[in-house]
C-alpha cells in the first residue's frame, strides 16, 4: 500500500525536524510526567492535608455512583486516586490532539511551500494514497506520544498512589477505553478537518491558525466528554466512541475528496 | 539527434486550461513524436509548465483532449505517471532527508528496483553525496539528484522544466549531455526553457509557445527555412555612416542597425556585388559575415512574425 510509503516519508522528515519534535516532546513530558508527578507528590505528602481536604470536598460533590468507585481509606489517598483517575483524564486528549494537529496543519502546506507537492502530483500515487499517507503521518506521532505517555503516567500514578491502595490500580477500565477507543476517532476527526481546510490555505502560518481554530473546540468538547465518561466508563465510553468514529468517518470521507493534485501544485482545481 | 518516429507520444487537441480569469493554455494543439527531443520555448507565463502538468495529468484540462502514450492522463493517470519522469523547475526534494533517502522514496513510489538507485546516482555523478542531507547540497547537486530521481524507473517520457535554471555552465552542460544520452536511448524528451542556446543542437522539434498557444512547431531547420528564408549578412565599417547607402542597393530587402548593421538580402549571391558597391561608396569594411541562423534568431523572428502579422 503506497499510503504507508507516503506516511513513512513524512514521519522520517518529522523525525529529523528537531525544531518540531523537541517542543512536542516537552509538551507531552509536562502533561504526562511533570504535572502528575508534582501534583501527586503534593497531594500524597503529609504536609498537604489541607489540600487533600479541599480535594476531598470536591470529591464529595460528585455523584454517589462516582464516589463509590473512589478507592482509599484516608482523605489524602482518596484525593490522590480521584486526581489520578478523573482530573487528569483530559490529558489523554490534549496531548495527541495538539501534536497531531500541528503535524496535520503542515502536511499539505509544507509540500506546496517546499515544492515537494510537485513531485507527489507527478507521481503514480493516487490522491487517496497521498491523503491516507498524510493522515497516518499526522496520527501516528500524536498517538504514539499518547500511548508512551500513558504508560509513563501509569507507572508514576501506581508508584505514587499504589502503595496506599495495596497495589497497582491504574489504568482503570475507563482509561483503557478512553485511550484505545475514544481518543483515536477524536484525533482522526480533528486532523481530517485540518488537512481538509489547510489544503485551501496558502501559508504555514495560516495552516497553523486553522489548526488552532479546529483543535480548540475539539479539545474543549473532548475534555468535557473524557471527564464525564470516566464516571460511567463502559457504557458512556462505548457510546461516545461510536459517535466519534462515525463523525470521524464522515470527515475522513470529505477530506479524501478535498485533496486533489492541483492543491499539491498550489493551484486551485477551479481557481 | 534522433529521427522523430511517426507515432505520437503526446498529443494535445484544442486543449484549454484557465486559472480563474487567467488563461494559461488556450486551444493548444501539440504533437510530440515518440523518441524525439522537443523543446518548448517561450517567455515566462507562456504556458510551458502548465503544459507539462497537463501531460502527466497532474492538472486536468478545462477542454480539448490529451493523449499521453495513447492514454488519457486523467482517467489513466496512475499508468501515465508511472511511465513519465518529471524534473520540475524547483528540484522538489526533501531537504531533511539524505540523497539516498530521497531516491529510495522515489524508487518505492515508482516501483523501481533498489539497484536503479546506484545506477542513476552514478550516471548523474551524485553517488558521492548520497549520504548527505539534501539541505547541504548546492544547486547543481540538487538538480543532478532530481534528474537521477526522474530516471530511476526508466520512464518512456522525460519532462524537464527549466532543468538548467540556476546551474553553473559546467553542470548545465552535463544536463544537456544527459538529455542527448537519453534521447539516444529512444526516450521521448520534452524540455521547457527560455534559454535558446540550450535547445540548440538537441531539439528535433521546437515549439514556440506564447500566451498559451503553440505559435509554431517543427524541426529547427524547417522553421529556419520558413521564418529565416531570406539570407542575412552582418556588415561593419570603420565609419558606420558609410553603410547608410546599403538600404538603397539592389537586392537589399531590409537593413537593421543594432550596434552592427544587419542586412536582409533576397539572394546571398548578391553579396560580392554589394561589397564592391560599398567600397566604391567609400566604405572601409571591417566585417562582412553571412549569418548562420541560430535558434535565437529563429525565436525572435518567429515572435516578431506572430506579433506583427503584416511583416
Amino acid at each position: 500500500m503506497k499510503a504507508w510509503t507516503v506516511a513513512r516519508l513524512d514521519m522520517a522528515v518529522l523525525f529529523k525536524s528537531r525544531d518540531y519534535w523537541l517542543p512536542m516532546s516537552m509538551l507531552a513530558g509536562v502533561f504526562f510526567v511533570v504535572v502528575p508527578l508534582f501534583m501527586l507528590s503534593v497531594v500524597t505528602s503529609n504536609t498537604s492535608s489541607e489540600l487533600a481536604q479541599q480535594l476531598g470536598n470536591v470529591i464529595n460533590t460528585l455523584p454517589d455512583t462516582v464516589q463509590d468507585q473512589i478507592q482509599g481509606d484516608t482523605p489524602q489517598t482518596q484525593a490522590a486516586f480521584g486526581f489520578a483517575v478523573y482530573l487528569l483524564a483530559p490529558i489523554a486528549i490534549v496531548v495527541p490532539l495538539t501534536i497531531s494537529s500541528a503535524v496535520a496543519a503542515n502536511a499539505l502546506v509544507s509540500d506546496r511551500e517546499k515544492g515537494t507537492g510537485e513531485f507527489l502530483a507527478h507521481s503514480p500515487l493516487t490522491e487517496r494514497d497521498i491523503y491516507l499517507g498524510k493522515l497516518i503521518a499526522s496520527l501516528v506521532p500524536g498517538y504514539v506520544a499518547t500511548v508512551v505517555g500513558f504508560g509513563i503516567y501509569s507507572v508514576i500514578v501506581n508508584t505514587q498512589v499504589g502503595p496506599q491502595l495495596g497495589g497497582w490500580f491504574f489504568p482503570t477500565a475507563g482509561w483503557w477505553l478512553l485511550i484505545f477507543w475514544v481518543v483515536p476517532p477524536f484525533i482522526a476527526f480533528a486532523i481530517s478537518v485540518i488537512v481538509m481546510v489547510s489544503g485551501r490555505v496558502r501559508s504555514a502560518a495560516a495552516a497553523q491558525q486553522t489548526a488552532t481554530l479546529v483543535t480548540l473546540p475539539v479539545i474543549v468538547l473532548a475534555y468535557a466528554i473524557a471527564s464525564g465518561l470516566l464516571y460511567d466508563p463502559v457504557v458512556s465510553a462505548l457510546t461516545v466512541g461510536v459517535v466519534a468514529w462515525l463523525a470521524a468517518a464522515v470527515t475522513l470521507g470529505w477530506g479524501a475528496r478535498s485533496l486533489h493534485r492541483a492543491r499539491l501544485l498550489g493551484v486551485g482545481r477551479d481557481a | 539527434m534522433n529521427t522523430p518516429m511517426s507515432n505520437e507520444a503526446i498529443r494535445f487537441r484544442g486543449v484549454k486550461r484557465a486559472f480563474g480569469d487567467i488563461v494559461a493554455i488556450d486551444d493548444l494543439d501539440l504533437s510530440i513524436p515518440a523518441g524525439s527531443v522537443t523543446v518548448l520555448l517561450g517567455p515566462n507565463g507562456a504556458g510551458k509548465t502548465t503544459t507539462v502538468r497537463l501531460v502527466t495529468g497532474a492538472l486536468a484540462a478545462d477542454g480539448g483532449s490529451i493523449a499521453t502514450l495513447g492514454l488519457d492522463p486523467i482517467a489513466d493517470g496512475t499508468h501515465v505517471r508511472a511511465r513519465c519522469g518529471v524534473v520540475p523547475p524547483k528540484p522538489a526534494l526533501y531537504d531533511r532527508l539524505t540523497g539516498s533517502e530521497n531516491l529510495r522514496f522515489a524508487a518505492e513510489v515508482f516501483d523501481a528496483p533498489r539497484s536503479a538507485i546506484a545506477d542513476a546516482a552514478a550516471r548523474f555523478d551524485i553517488a558521492y553525496a548520497l549520504d548527505q542531507e539534501v539541505a547541504g547540497y548546492s544547486t547543481g547537486m540538487r538538480t543532478r539528484l532530481a534528474l537521477a530521481r526522474a530516471v530511476l524507473h526508466d520512464p518512456d517520457i522525460l519532462l524537464l522544466d527549466e532543468p538548467t535554471a540556476g546551474l553553473d555552465p559546467e553542470s548545465a552542460r552535463a544536463v544537456l549531455y544527459l538529455i542527448r544520452d537519453l534521447a539516444g536511448r529512444g526516450r521521448t524528451i520534452v524540455m521547457c526553457t527560455h534559454l535558446l542556446h540550450e535547445a540548440e543542437g538537441i531539439a528535433d522539434q521546437v515549439v514556440l509557445m506564447d500566451n498559451g498557444h503553440a505559435r509554431a512547431a517543427g524541426h529547427p531547420a524547417t522553421l529556419a527555412a520558413t521564418y529565416l528564408a531570406d539570407p542575412r549578412v552582418l556588415f561593419d565599417a570603420e565609419d558606420r555612416t558609410t553603410l547608410d547607402v546599403l538600404a538603397g542597393l539592389p537586392g537589399v530587402l531590409e537593413v537593421a542597425n543594432n550596434g552592427v548593421v544587419e542586412a536582409t538580402l533576397d539572394d546571398l549571391d548578391r553579396l560580392p556585388d554589394l561589397v564592391v558597391a560599398l567600397v566604391d561608396a567609400g566604405a572601409r569594411l571591417t566585417r562582412v559575415e553571412p549569418m548562420v541562423p541560430t535558434l535565437e534568431h529563429l525565436y525572435f523572428e518567429m515572435q516578431r512574425a506572430h506579433r506583427e502579422p503584416s511583416s
